[in-house]
Protein backbone atom coordinates (compact mmCIF):
# COMPACT_ATOMS: atom_id res chain seq x y z
CA UNK A 1 0.00 0.00 0.00
CA UNK A 2 1.37 3.41 -0.96
CA UNK A 3 0.47 6.83 0.40
CA UNK A 4 -1.46 7.61 -2.76
CA UNK A 5 -3.40 4.35 -2.66
CA UNK A 6 -4.34 4.89 0.98
CA UNK A 7 -5.45 8.46 0.31
CA UNK A 8 -7.48 7.38 -2.71
CA UNK A 9 -9.25 4.67 -0.75
CA UNK A 10 -9.98 7.02 2.16
CA UNK A 11 -11.26 9.80 -0.08
CA UNK A 12 -13.43 7.49 -2.18
CA UNK A 13 -14.91 5.98 0.97
CA UNK A 14 -15.87 9.32 2.54
CA UNK A 15 -16.64 12.44 0.55
CA UNK A 16 -15.63 14.63 3.49
CA UNK A 17 -12.07 14.32 2.22
CA UNK A 18 -10.77 16.94 -0.22
CA UNK A 19 -7.28 16.48 -1.61
CA UNK A 20 -5.42 19.71 -2.22
CA UNK A 21 -2.00 20.63 -3.46
CA UNK A 22 0.00 23.75 -4.17
CA UNK A 23 1.16 22.15 -7.39
CA UNK A 24 3.17 19.47 -5.67
CA UNK A 25 1.72 16.40 -7.33
CA UNK A 26 4.43 13.84 -6.67
CA UNK A 27 2.36 12.09 -4.00
CA UNK A 28 -1.03 12.52 -5.65
CA UNK A 29 -0.34 11.99 -9.35
CA UNK A 30 -3.41 9.82 -9.98
CA UNK A 31 -5.81 11.45 -7.53
CA UNK A 32 -7.34 13.95 -10.01
CA UNK A 33 -8.79 11.13 -12.11
CA UNK A 34 -10.02 9.32 -9.01
CA UNK A 35 -11.62 12.25 -7.20
CA UNK A 36 -12.65 14.72 -9.89
CA UNK A 37 -13.65 18.03 -8.35
CA UNK A 38 -12.64 16.90 -4.87
CA UNK A 39 -9.05 17.31 -6.02
CA UNK A 40 -8.04 20.99 -5.93
CA UNK A 41 -4.70 22.28 -7.18
CA UNK A 42 -4.35 25.98 -6.32
CA UNK A 43 -1.06 26.35 -8.14
CA UNK A 44 2.07 27.59 -6.43
CA UNK A 45 0.10 29.37 -3.70
CA UNK A 46 0.78 27.72 -0.35
CA UNK A 47 -0.94 30.50 1.60
CA UNK A 48 -4.07 30.55 -0.54
CA UNK A 49 -4.23 26.76 -0.45
CA UNK A 50 -4.21 26.81 3.36
CA UNK A 51 -6.84 29.55 3.52
CA UNK A 52 -9.03 27.69 1.05
CA UNK A 53 -8.55 24.51 3.06
CA UNK A 54 -9.84 26.37 6.12
CA UNK A 55 -12.85 27.53 4.09
CA UNK A 56 -13.54 23.97 2.97
CA UNK A 57 -13.24 22.78 6.57
CA UNK A 58 -15.86 25.39 7.57
CA UNK A 59 -18.16 23.57 5.15
CA UNK A 60 -17.57 20.23 6.86
CA UNK A 61 -14.74 18.95 4.70
CA UNK A 62 -11.46 17.43 5.84
CA UNK A 63 -8.84 18.74 3.40
CA UNK A 64 -5.61 16.77 3.08
CA UNK A 65 -3.16 19.32 1.70
CA UNK A 66 0.19 18.78 0.03
CA UNK A 67 3.22 20.96 -0.52
CA UNK A 68 6.94 20.81 -0.05
CA UNK A 69 7.45 21.01 3.69
CA UNK A 70 9.65 24.08 3.64
CA UNK A 71 7.03 26.14 1.79
CA UNK A 72 4.05 24.57 3.56
CA UNK A 73 5.33 25.18 7.07
CA UNK A 74 7.19 28.45 6.49
CA UNK A 75 5.72 30.31 3.51
CA UNK A 76 2.22 29.52 4.79
CA UNK A 77 3.05 29.51 8.50
CA UNK A 78 0.85 32.43 9.49
CA UNK A 79 -2.07 31.04 7.49
CA UNK A 80 -1.68 27.67 9.22
CA UNK A 81 -1.42 29.30 12.63
CA UNK A 82 -4.20 31.83 12.09
CA UNK A 83 -6.71 30.08 9.83
CA UNK A 84 -6.29 26.47 10.97
CA UNK A 85 -4.74 26.73 14.43
CA UNK A 86 -6.98 29.38 16.00
CA UNK A 87 -10.29 27.76 14.98
CA UNK A 88 -8.75 24.23 15.34
CA UNK A 89 -10.08 23.14 11.95
CA UNK A 90 -9.54 19.55 10.79
CA UNK A 91 -7.04 20.27 8.04
CA UNK A 92 -4.39 17.58 7.51
CA UNK A 93 -1.02 18.88 6.36
CA UNK A 94 1.20 16.55 4.36
CA UNK A 95 4.69 17.98 4.19
CA UNK A 96 6.80 16.53 1.44
CA UNK A 97 10.61 16.10 1.41
CA UNK A 98 11.24 17.23 5.00
CA UNK A 99 14.69 17.23 6.56
CA UNK A 100 17.43 15.38 4.68
CA UNK A 101 14.89 14.19 2.09
CA UNK A 102 15.26 17.46 0.20
CA UNK A 103 18.76 16.15 -0.52
CA UNK A 104 20.21 18.08 -3.48
CA UNK A 105 17.84 21.06 -3.43
CA UNK A 106 19.87 23.32 -1.18
CA UNK A 107 18.95 25.34 1.90
CA UNK A 108 15.86 26.99 0.35
CA UNK A 109 14.18 23.58 0.43
CA UNK A 110 15.63 22.29 3.71
CA UNK A 111 12.80 22.03 6.23
CA UNK A 112 14.73 21.67 9.47
CA UNK A 113 12.41 23.67 11.70
CA UNK A 114 9.06 22.15 10.72
CA UNK A 115 8.64 20.20 13.97
CA UNK A 116 9.53 23.30 15.96
CA UNK A 117 7.11 25.53 14.06
CA UNK A 118 4.17 23.16 13.91
CA UNK A 119 4.32 22.04 17.53
CA UNK A 120 4.32 25.69 18.57
CA UNK A 121 0.78 26.11 17.25
CA UNK A 122 -1.91 25.40 19.84
CA UNK A 123 -4.25 22.58 18.72
CA UNK A 124 -1.81 21.30 16.07
CA UNK A 125 -0.66 17.68 16.28
CA UNK A 126 2.71 16.66 14.84
CA UNK A 127 3.54 13.25 13.40
CA UNK A 128 6.72 11.84 11.87
CA UNK A 129 6.40 8.26 10.57
CA UNK A 130 9.57 6.21 10.30
CA UNK A 131 8.91 4.84 6.81
CA UNK A 132 6.12 3.94 4.42
CA UNK A 133 4.90 1.04 6.54
CA UNK A 134 4.74 3.28 9.59
CA UNK A 135 3.09 6.04 7.56
CA UNK A 136 0.36 3.74 6.28
CA UNK A 137 -0.27 2.45 9.81
CA UNK A 138 -0.53 5.95 11.28
CA UNK A 139 -2.43 7.93 8.64
CA UNK A 140 -5.91 6.35 9.00
CA UNK A 141 -5.98 7.52 12.60
CA UNK A 142 -4.48 10.94 11.84
CA UNK A 143 -6.99 11.62 9.06
CA UNK A 144 -9.93 10.37 11.11
CA UNK A 145 -9.68 12.89 13.94
CA UNK A 146 -11.48 16.26 14.01
CA UNK A 147 -8.20 18.04 14.82
CA UNK A 148 -5.53 19.78 12.73
CA UNK A 149 -2.44 17.71 12.11
CA UNK A 150 0.93 18.04 10.43
CA UNK A 151 2.60 14.94 9.03
CA UNK A 152 6.28 14.88 8.14
CA UNK A 153 5.72 12.66 5.13
CA UNK A 154 8.18 9.82 4.65
CA UNK A 155 7.36 7.30 1.95
CA UNK A 156 10.70 5.44 2.00
CA UNK A 157 10.55 1.72 2.44
CA UNK A 158 12.60 -0.14 5.05
CA UNK A 159 12.61 -3.84 5.92
CA UNK A 160 11.22 -3.09 9.36
CA UNK A 161 7.62 -4.10 10.03
CA UNK A 162 6.07 -1.76 12.57
CA UNK A 163 3.53 -2.46 15.27
CA UNK A 164 0.02 -1.11 14.79
CA UNK A 165 -0.30 2.54 15.67
CA UNK A 166 -1.55 3.37 19.12
CA UNK A 167 -2.52 7.06 19.36
CA UNK A 168 -0.20 9.08 21.56
CA UNK A 169 2.21 6.19 22.02
CA UNK A 170 5.74 5.78 20.80
CA UNK A 171 6.81 2.44 19.35
CA UNK A 172 9.24 0.78 21.74
CA UNK A 173 11.49 -1.28 19.49
CA UNK A 174 13.78 -2.47 22.29
CA UNK A 175 14.84 -1.54 25.80
CA UNK A 176 18.39 -1.38 27.11
CA UNK A 177 20.37 -0.32 30.17
CA UNK A 178 23.39 1.31 28.49
CA UNK A 179 21.78 3.58 25.94
CA UNK A 180 18.36 4.37 24.52
CA UNK A 181 18.09 5.99 21.10
CA UNK A 182 15.07 8.19 20.41
CA UNK A 183 14.39 8.84 16.74
CA UNK A 184 11.64 9.86 14.36
CA UNK A 185 11.06 9.89 10.63
CA UNK A 186 13.88 9.25 8.22
CA UNK A 187 16.42 8.83 11.02
CA UNK A 188 14.66 5.76 12.39
CA UNK A 189 16.34 3.47 9.86
CA UNK A 190 19.85 4.76 10.66
CA UNK A 191 19.08 4.57 14.38
CA UNK A 192 18.02 0.95 13.97
CA UNK A 193 21.36 0.25 12.28
CA UNK A 194 23.19 2.13 15.04
CA UNK A 195 21.41 0.01 17.64
CA UNK A 196 22.50 -3.15 15.82
CA UNK A 197 26.15 -2.01 15.80
CA UNK A 198 25.99 -1.10 19.47
CA UNK A 199 24.51 -4.51 20.36
CA UNK A 200 27.31 -6.18 18.39
CA UNK A 201 29.76 -4.23 20.54
CA UNK A 202 28.12 -5.65 23.66
CA UNK A 203 25.94 -2.72 24.62
CA UNK A 204 22.46 -3.05 26.04
CA UNK A 205 20.50 -0.82 23.64
CA UNK A 206 17.01 0.58 23.65
CA UNK A 207 15.39 2.08 20.55
CA UNK A 208 12.23 4.14 20.40
CA UNK A 209 10.40 5.20 17.23
CA UNK A 210 8.57 8.25 18.49
CA UNK A 211 5.96 8.46 15.71
CA UNK A 212 4.17 11.42 17.29
CA UNK A 213 6.07 14.50 18.49
CA UNK A 214 2.89 16.14 19.68
CA UNK A 215 1.30 14.64 21.62
CA UNK A 216 4.59 13.31 22.99
CA UNK A 217 4.83 9.97 24.79
CA UNK A 218 6.33 11.28 28.02
CA UNK A 219 6.21 7.91 29.76
CA UNK A 220 8.35 6.33 27.06
CA UNK A 221 11.02 8.96 27.67
CA UNK A 222 10.81 8.75 31.45
CA UNK A 223 11.13 4.97 31.38
CA UNK A 224 14.12 5.24 29.05
CA UNK A 225 15.87 7.75 31.32
CA UNK A 226 15.17 5.53 34.32
CA UNK A 227 16.50 2.42 32.59
CA UNK A 228 19.41 3.73 30.50
CA UNK A 229 22.65 5.50 31.35
CA UNK A 230 22.55 7.54 28.15
CA UNK A 231 19.77 9.00 26.02
CA UNK A 232 20.54 9.71 22.35
CA UNK A 233 18.24 11.86 20.22
CA UNK A 234 18.53 11.52 16.44
CA UNK A 235 16.73 13.91 14.10
CA UNK A 236 17.22 15.57 10.72
CA UNK A 237 16.07 18.86 12.23
CA UNK A 238 17.68 21.84 13.86
CA UNK A 239 18.88 21.22 17.39
CA UNK A 240 16.56 23.98 18.56
CA UNK A 241 12.86 23.26 18.81
CA UNK A 242 12.74 19.62 17.81
CA UNK A 243 13.17 16.35 19.67
CA UNK A 244 16.15 17.50 21.74
CA UNK A 245 14.11 20.46 22.96
CA UNK A 246 11.09 18.26 23.63
CA UNK A 247 13.24 15.91 25.70
CA UNK A 248 14.68 18.84 27.66
CA UNK A 249 11.21 20.32 28.27
CA UNK A 250 9.77 16.97 29.31
CA UNK A 251 12.59 16.12 31.73
CA UNK A 252 12.38 19.57 33.30
CA UNK A 253 8.62 19.25 33.64
CA UNK A 254 9.12 16.01 35.57
CA UNK A 255 11.98 17.48 37.65
CA UNK A 256 14.49 14.97 36.38
CA UNK A 257 17.52 14.98 34.12
CA UNK A 258 19.63 12.66 32.01
CA UNK A 259 22.82 12.42 30.02
CA UNK A 260 21.63 13.26 26.53
CA UNK A 261 23.66 13.07 23.32
CA UNK A 262 21.85 14.87 20.49
CA UNK A 263 22.29 14.22 16.78
CA UNK A 264 20.79 17.26 15.05
CA UNK A 265 21.84 20.22 12.92
CA UNK A 266 23.31 22.76 15.27
CA UNK A 267 23.06 26.30 13.90
CA UNK A 268 23.65 25.15 10.34
CA UNK A 269 22.00 23.86 7.19
CA UNK A 270 23.28 20.63 5.72
CA UNK A 271 25.49 20.19 2.68
CA UNK A 272 23.22 19.73 -0.36
CA UNK A 273 24.01 16.46 -2.14
CA UNK A 274 22.40 13.14 -2.93
CA UNK A 275 20.96 11.63 0.21
CA UNK A 276 23.56 8.90 0.90
CA UNK A 277 26.46 11.30 0.41
CA UNK A 278 25.02 14.10 2.51
CA UNK A 279 24.13 11.79 5.37
CA UNK A 280 27.71 10.53 5.51
CA UNK A 281 29.02 14.08 5.21
CA UNK A 282 26.89 15.23 8.13
CA UNK A 283 27.67 12.15 10.25
CA UNK A 284 24.15 10.74 10.41
CA UNK A 285 24.64 7.17 9.14
CA UNK A 286 23.92 4.29 11.50
CA UNK A 287 27.60 3.45 11.68
CA UNK A 288 28.60 7.05 12.43
CA UNK A 289 25.94 7.37 15.10
CA UNK A 290 27.15 4.15 16.75
CA UNK A 291 30.78 5.27 16.57
CA UNK A 292 30.05 8.59 18.23
CA UNK A 293 28.16 6.83 21.04
CA UNK A 294 30.94 4.26 21.48
CA UNK A 295 33.76 6.75 21.20
CA UNK A 296 35.74 4.60 18.75
CA UNK A 297 35.69 3.58 15.09
CA UNK A 298 34.06 0.41 13.80
CA UNK A 299 35.69 -1.77 11.16
CA UNK A 300 32.39 -2.45 9.36
CA UNK A 301 31.54 -0.82 6.04
CA UNK A 302 28.72 1.71 5.86
CA UNK A 303 25.45 0.04 5.05
CA UNK A 304 23.98 1.17 1.76
CA UNK A 305 21.59 4.11 1.89
CA UNK A 306 19.00 4.19 -0.86
CA UNK A 307 18.76 7.25 -3.04
CA UNK A 308 15.78 9.50 -2.43
CA UNK A 309 12.94 8.49 -4.70
CA UNK A 310 11.97 11.99 -5.83
CA UNK A 311 13.94 15.01 -6.85
CA UNK A 312 11.65 18.02 -6.90
CA UNK B 1 -21.54 64.69 4.33
CA UNK B 2 -23.96 64.35 1.48
CA UNK B 3 -26.74 62.09 2.60
CA UNK B 4 -28.85 60.44 -0.03
CA UNK B 5 -32.31 60.69 1.45
CA UNK B 6 -34.19 59.02 -1.32
CA UNK B 7 -37.44 57.59 -0.01
CA UNK B 8 -36.65 54.14 -1.38
CA UNK B 9 -33.58 53.84 0.81
CA UNK B 10 -34.76 55.83 3.82
CA UNK B 11 -34.81 52.71 6.01
CA UNK B 12 -31.16 52.03 5.16
CA UNK B 13 -30.19 55.65 5.83
CA UNK B 14 -31.85 55.40 9.22
CA UNK B 15 -30.02 52.19 10.11
CA UNK B 16 -26.69 53.53 8.87
CA UNK B 17 -27.07 56.61 11.05
CA UNK B 18 -27.63 54.43 14.11
CA UNK B 19 -24.68 52.23 13.23
CA UNK B 20 -22.47 55.31 12.93
CA UNK B 21 -23.57 56.39 16.38
CA UNK B 22 -22.65 52.95 17.75
CA UNK B 23 -19.19 53.29 16.20
CA UNK B 24 -18.61 56.73 17.68
CA UNK B 25 -19.55 55.43 21.12
CA UNK B 26 -16.96 52.66 20.76
CA UNK B 27 -14.20 55.19 20.00
CA UNK B 28 -13.52 55.93 23.65
CA UNK B 29 -12.27 54.11 26.72
CA UNK B 30 -9.62 52.38 24.63
CA UNK B 31 -10.81 53.50 21.24
CA UNK B 32 -11.28 51.80 17.90
CA UNK B 33 -10.47 52.06 14.21
CA UNK B 34 -13.16 54.65 13.67
CA UNK B 35 -12.23 55.95 10.20
CA UNK B 36 -12.25 52.60 8.43
CA UNK B 37 -15.40 51.61 10.31
CA UNK B 38 -17.33 54.68 9.18
CA UNK B 39 -16.35 54.17 5.54
CA UNK B 40 -17.72 50.62 5.47
CA UNK B 41 -21.05 51.30 7.21
CA UNK B 42 -23.30 51.78 4.20
CA UNK B 43 -22.03 48.68 2.42
CA UNK B 44 -22.48 46.49 5.51
CA UNK B 45 -25.89 47.93 6.32
CA UNK B 46 -27.09 47.35 2.77
CA UNK B 47 -25.77 43.78 2.74
CA UNK B 48 -27.20 42.71 6.08
CA UNK B 49 -30.43 44.70 6.02
CA UNK B 50 -31.53 44.36 2.42
CA UNK B 51 -29.48 41.96 0.43
CA UNK B 52 -27.89 38.87 1.91
CA UNK B 53 -29.80 35.69 2.52
CA UNK B 54 -28.45 35.76 6.04
CA UNK B 55 -30.40 36.41 9.18
CA UNK B 56 -30.88 35.21 12.73
CA UNK B 57 -32.75 32.11 11.61
CA UNK B 58 -30.23 30.71 9.10
CA UNK B 59 -26.78 31.46 10.50
CA UNK B 60 -25.84 27.77 10.37
CA UNK B 61 -27.70 26.88 7.20
CA UNK B 62 -25.18 25.67 4.59
CA UNK B 63 -27.32 27.32 1.91
CA UNK B 64 -27.02 30.80 3.42
CA UNK B 65 -25.02 33.60 1.85
CA UNK B 66 -21.61 34.07 3.43
CA UNK B 67 -20.01 37.38 4.32
CA UNK B 68 -16.35 37.39 5.27
CA UNK B 69 -15.07 40.65 6.71
CA UNK B 70 -11.41 40.55 5.77
CA UNK B 71 -10.65 44.15 6.82
CA UNK B 72 -11.39 43.14 10.38
CA UNK B 73 -10.41 46.42 11.99
CA UNK B 74 -13.77 47.88 10.91
CA UNK B 75 -15.49 45.51 13.30
CA UNK B 76 -17.41 48.33 15.07
CA UNK B 77 -19.33 48.77 11.81
CA UNK B 78 -20.10 45.05 11.74
CA UNK B 79 -21.20 44.84 15.37
CA UNK B 80 -23.18 48.08 15.08
CA UNK B 81 -24.96 46.54 12.11
CA UNK B 82 -25.50 43.30 14.04
CA UNK B 83 -27.18 45.29 16.80
CA UNK B 84 -29.57 46.91 14.33
CA UNK B 85 -30.28 43.54 12.73
CA UNK B 86 -31.09 41.94 16.08
CA UNK B 87 -28.06 39.64 15.91
CA UNK B 88 -26.31 41.22 18.89
CA UNK B 89 -27.75 42.69 22.07
CA UNK B 90 -27.20 46.44 22.17
CA UNK B 91 -25.80 46.49 25.69
CA UNK B 92 -22.93 44.23 24.66
CA UNK B 93 -21.31 47.07 22.70
CA UNK B 94 -20.69 48.53 26.15
CA UNK B 95 -18.48 45.51 26.82
CA UNK B 96 -15.97 46.78 24.28
CA UNK B 97 -12.47 45.70 25.42
CA UNK B 98 -13.84 44.00 28.53
CA UNK B 99 -12.57 40.55 29.51
CA UNK B 100 -16.18 39.61 30.19
CA UNK B 101 -17.16 39.58 26.52
CA UNK B 102 -15.56 39.05 23.12
CA UNK B 103 -15.93 42.57 21.74
CA UNK B 104 -12.44 43.71 20.80
CA UNK B 105 -10.61 45.36 17.93
CA UNK B 106 -11.07 42.51 15.49
CA UNK B 107 -13.96 40.16 14.76
CA UNK B 108 -14.12 36.66 16.17
CA UNK B 109 -16.51 33.77 15.97
CA UNK B 110 -17.49 34.00 19.62
CA UNK B 111 -19.85 36.67 18.30
CA UNK B 112 -22.78 35.02 16.59
CA UNK B 113 -22.92 35.99 12.94
CA UNK B 114 -19.17 36.36 12.44
CA UNK B 115 -18.24 33.77 9.81
CA UNK B 116 -14.50 33.82 10.50
CA UNK B 117 -12.05 35.77 12.59
CA UNK B 118 -9.91 38.40 10.88
CA UNK B 119 -7.34 40.99 11.74
CA UNK B 120 -4.40 39.67 9.78
CA UNK B 121 -4.93 41.21 6.37
CA UNK B 122 -5.16 39.23 3.16
CA UNK B 123 -6.49 36.04 4.73
CA UNK B 124 -10.21 35.91 4.09
CA UNK B 125 -10.11 36.01 0.28
CA UNK B 126 -8.66 32.51 0.40
CA UNK B 127 -11.10 31.34 3.08
CA UNK B 128 -13.90 32.65 0.86
CA UNK B 129 -12.45 30.72 -2.07
CA UNK B 130 -12.57 27.47 -0.10
CA UNK B 131 -16.23 28.08 0.78
CA UNK B 132 -17.09 29.13 -2.79
CA UNK B 133 -15.43 26.03 -4.26
CA UNK B 134 -17.33 23.78 -1.85
CA UNK B 135 -20.61 25.43 -2.77
CA UNK B 136 -19.78 24.79 -6.43
CA UNK B 137 -18.91 21.14 -5.74
CA UNK B 138 -22.23 20.64 -3.97
CA UNK B 139 -24.20 22.51 -6.62
CA UNK B 140 -25.34 25.23 -4.22
CA UNK B 141 -26.75 28.59 -5.28
CA UNK B 142 -25.56 30.71 -2.36
CA UNK B 143 -22.97 33.45 -2.78
CA UNK B 144 -19.79 34.28 -0.91
CA UNK B 145 -18.90 37.91 -0.22
CA UNK B 146 -15.56 39.08 1.05
CA UNK B 147 -15.15 42.70 2.18
CA UNK B 148 -11.61 43.98 1.72
CA UNK B 149 -9.88 47.19 2.61
CA UNK B 150 -7.99 49.06 -0.08
CA UNK B 151 -4.81 49.16 1.98
CA UNK B 152 -5.27 45.44 2.47
CA UNK B 153 -4.67 45.03 -1.25
CA UNK B 154 -0.97 45.57 -0.54
CA UNK B 155 -0.99 41.98 0.67
CA UNK B 156 0.11 39.60 -2.07
CA UNK B 157 -2.33 36.95 -0.96
CA UNK B 158 -5.24 39.10 -2.20
CA UNK B 159 -3.82 38.83 -5.69
CA UNK B 160 -2.92 35.17 -5.25
CA UNK B 161 -6.57 34.63 -4.35
CA UNK B 162 -7.65 36.55 -7.45
CA UNK B 163 -5.55 34.21 -9.61
CA UNK B 164 -7.17 31.16 -8.02
CA UNK B 165 -10.70 32.63 -8.13
CA UNK B 166 -10.22 33.19 -11.85
CA UNK B 167 -8.77 29.70 -12.38
CA UNK B 168 -11.78 28.08 -10.69
CA UNK B 169 -14.30 30.42 -12.39
CA UNK B 170 -15.88 31.32 -9.07
CA UNK B 171 -18.82 33.40 -10.20
CA UNK B 172 -20.37 32.81 -6.78
CA UNK B 173 -17.56 34.85 -5.20
CA UNK B 174 -17.67 38.62 -4.81
CA UNK B 175 -14.86 40.76 -3.45
CA UNK B 176 -16.13 44.10 -2.14
CA UNK B 177 -13.37 46.69 -1.79
CA UNK B 178 -13.96 49.52 0.67
CA UNK B 179 -11.97 52.05 -1.37
CA UNK B 180 -11.62 54.77 1.26
CA UNK B 181 -8.31 55.97 -0.20
CA UNK B 182 -6.32 55.47 2.99
CA UNK B 183 -4.20 52.80 4.51
CA UNK B 184 -3.17 53.03 8.12
CA UNK B 185 -1.15 56.21 8.17
CA UNK B 186 -1.20 57.52 4.63
CA UNK B 187 -3.22 57.95 1.46
CA UNK B 188 -2.87 54.78 -0.59
CA UNK B 189 -1.83 56.71 -3.65
CA UNK B 190 0.98 58.39 -1.72
CA UNK B 191 2.40 55.10 -0.45
CA UNK B 192 1.54 52.07 -2.57
CA UNK B 193 -0.62 53.33 -5.45
CA UNK B 194 -3.50 51.03 -6.38
CA UNK B 195 -4.95 52.78 -9.39
CA UNK B 196 -6.10 51.92 -11.93
CA UNK B 197 -7.77 49.44 -9.59
CA UNK B 198 -10.69 48.40 -11.77
CA UNK B 199 -8.34 47.55 -14.62
CA UNK B 200 -6.04 45.66 -12.26
CA UNK B 201 -8.84 43.35 -11.16
CA UNK B 202 -10.13 43.02 -14.72
CA UNK B 203 -6.70 41.94 -15.87
CA UNK B 204 -6.90 39.17 -13.24
CA UNK B 205 -10.10 37.93 -14.86
CA UNK B 206 -12.70 39.61 -12.65
CA UNK B 207 -15.90 41.27 -13.73
CA UNK B 208 -15.76 44.63 -11.95
CA UNK B 209 -18.19 47.40 -11.05
CA UNK B 210 -17.12 50.64 -9.43
CA UNK B 211 -19.69 52.57 -7.43
CA UNK B 212 -20.15 55.28 -4.81
CA UNK B 213 -20.08 53.22 -1.63
CA UNK B 214 -22.27 55.71 0.22
CA UNK B 215 -25.05 55.90 -2.38
CA UNK B 216 -27.59 53.18 -1.62
CA UNK B 217 -29.10 53.45 -5.09
CA UNK B 218 -25.74 52.70 -6.70
CA UNK B 219 -24.95 50.00 -4.15
CA UNK B 220 -28.33 48.37 -4.77
CA UNK B 221 -27.95 48.50 -8.53
CA UNK B 222 -24.50 46.89 -8.42
CA UNK B 223 -25.39 44.05 -6.05
CA UNK B 224 -28.63 43.31 -7.87
CA UNK B 225 -26.60 42.83 -11.06
CA UNK B 226 -24.81 39.80 -9.55
CA UNK B 227 -23.82 37.58 -11.28
CA UNK B 228 -22.22 40.12 -13.58
CA UNK B 229 -20.85 37.57 -16.02
CA UNK B 230 -21.07 33.79 -15.96
CA UNK B 231 -17.79 32.11 -15.07
CA UNK B 232 -16.10 35.21 -13.67
CA UNK B 233 -15.45 36.18 -10.08
CA UNK B 234 -16.74 39.62 -9.26
CA UNK B 235 -15.29 42.72 -7.67
CA UNK B 236 -17.30 45.70 -6.47
CA UNK B 237 -15.06 48.67 -5.81
CA UNK B 238 -16.99 50.93 -3.46
CA UNK B 239 -15.52 54.43 -3.44
CA UNK B 240 -15.92 55.64 0.10
CA UNK B 241 -14.70 58.31 2.49
CA UNK B 242 -12.67 57.36 5.53
CA UNK B 243 -14.48 58.77 8.53
CA UNK B 244 -17.72 59.23 6.53
CA UNK B 245 -20.36 61.11 8.49
CA UNK B 246 -18.02 63.12 10.69
CA UNK B 247 -16.55 66.07 8.76
CA UNK B 248 -14.04 66.71 11.52
CA UNK B 249 -12.29 63.40 10.86
CA UNK B 250 -13.17 62.70 7.22
CA UNK B 251 -10.20 62.07 4.91
CA UNK B 252 -7.67 62.79 7.62
CA UNK B 253 -4.63 60.55 7.79
CA UNK B 254 -4.24 61.21 11.51
CA UNK B 255 -7.78 60.07 12.39
CA UNK B 256 -7.34 56.36 11.91
CA UNK B 257 -7.39 54.75 15.31
CA UNK B 258 -9.09 57.17 17.68
CA UNK B 259 -9.57 57.15 21.42
CA UNK B 260 -11.74 60.16 22.24
CA UNK B 261 -12.70 61.65 25.57
CA UNK B 262 -16.33 61.16 26.65
CA UNK B 263 -16.92 64.86 25.95
CA UNK B 264 -15.56 64.54 22.44
CA UNK B 265 -17.79 61.53 21.84
CA UNK B 266 -20.82 63.65 22.78
CA UNK B 267 -19.72 66.39 20.40
CA UNK B 268 -19.12 63.88 17.61
CA UNK B 269 -22.58 62.39 18.09
CA UNK B 270 -24.05 65.88 17.70
CA UNK B 271 -21.88 66.43 14.65
CA UNK B 272 -23.21 63.19 13.17
CA UNK B 273 -26.74 64.56 13.49
CA UNK B 274 -25.82 67.82 11.74
CA UNK B 275 -24.64 70.06 14.60
CA UNK B 276 -21.39 72.06 14.35
CA UNK B 277 -18.10 70.24 14.14
CA UNK B 278 -16.66 68.77 17.28
CA UNK B 279 -13.73 70.42 18.97
CA UNK B 280 -11.17 67.65 19.17
CA UNK B 281 -8.06 67.93 21.27
CA UNK B 282 -7.24 64.25 21.82
CA UNK B 283 -4.01 63.12 20.33
CA UNK B 284 -5.94 60.42 18.58
CA UNK B 285 -3.56 58.79 16.17
CA UNK B 286 -2.32 55.63 17.77
CA UNK B 287 -0.17 53.54 15.50
CA UNK B 288 -1.07 49.89 15.88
Amino acid sequence: MTYEQLLTIAALAEDKYIVMTAENRALVRNIPQALGNRFIDTGITEQTMIGAAAGLALRGRVPVVHALTSFLTMRAFEFIRTDIGIPALPVKLSGFIPGFLSDGNGPTHQALEDISLMRGIPNMEVYAPADEDDLIKMLPYIWSTPRPAYVRINTRTTPYVHADYEPGKAEIISTGSDVTILAYGLMFEQSLQAATYLAQEGKSVGLINLRSLKPFDEQALLQATANSKLIVTVEDHFLTGGLYSIVAETLLKHKTTADVLPFALNEKWFKPALLPALMKHEGFTGKQIAEKILGYQLQDEHQEIKLAAFAE
Amino acid sequence: MTPFFTPEYKHLEDIALKVRSHIIKMATNGGCFIGASLSAVDILVYLYADYLDLHHGNLNDPDRDYLFLSKGHDVPALYGTFVEMGLLEHHRLGNHLSVDDHIYWHPNTNIEGVEFHSGSLGHLPSIAIGVAIDIKIRGGKNRVFCVLGDGELNEGTCWEAALVANAYKLDNLIFVVDRNQFQANMATEDLIPLEPLKEKFESFGASVKRIDGHDFAQIDEAFCAIPFEEGKFQVIIADTVRGKGLPSIERRADRWFCNFTPDEVEQLLQELYGEPQAFLTSNTLVVR
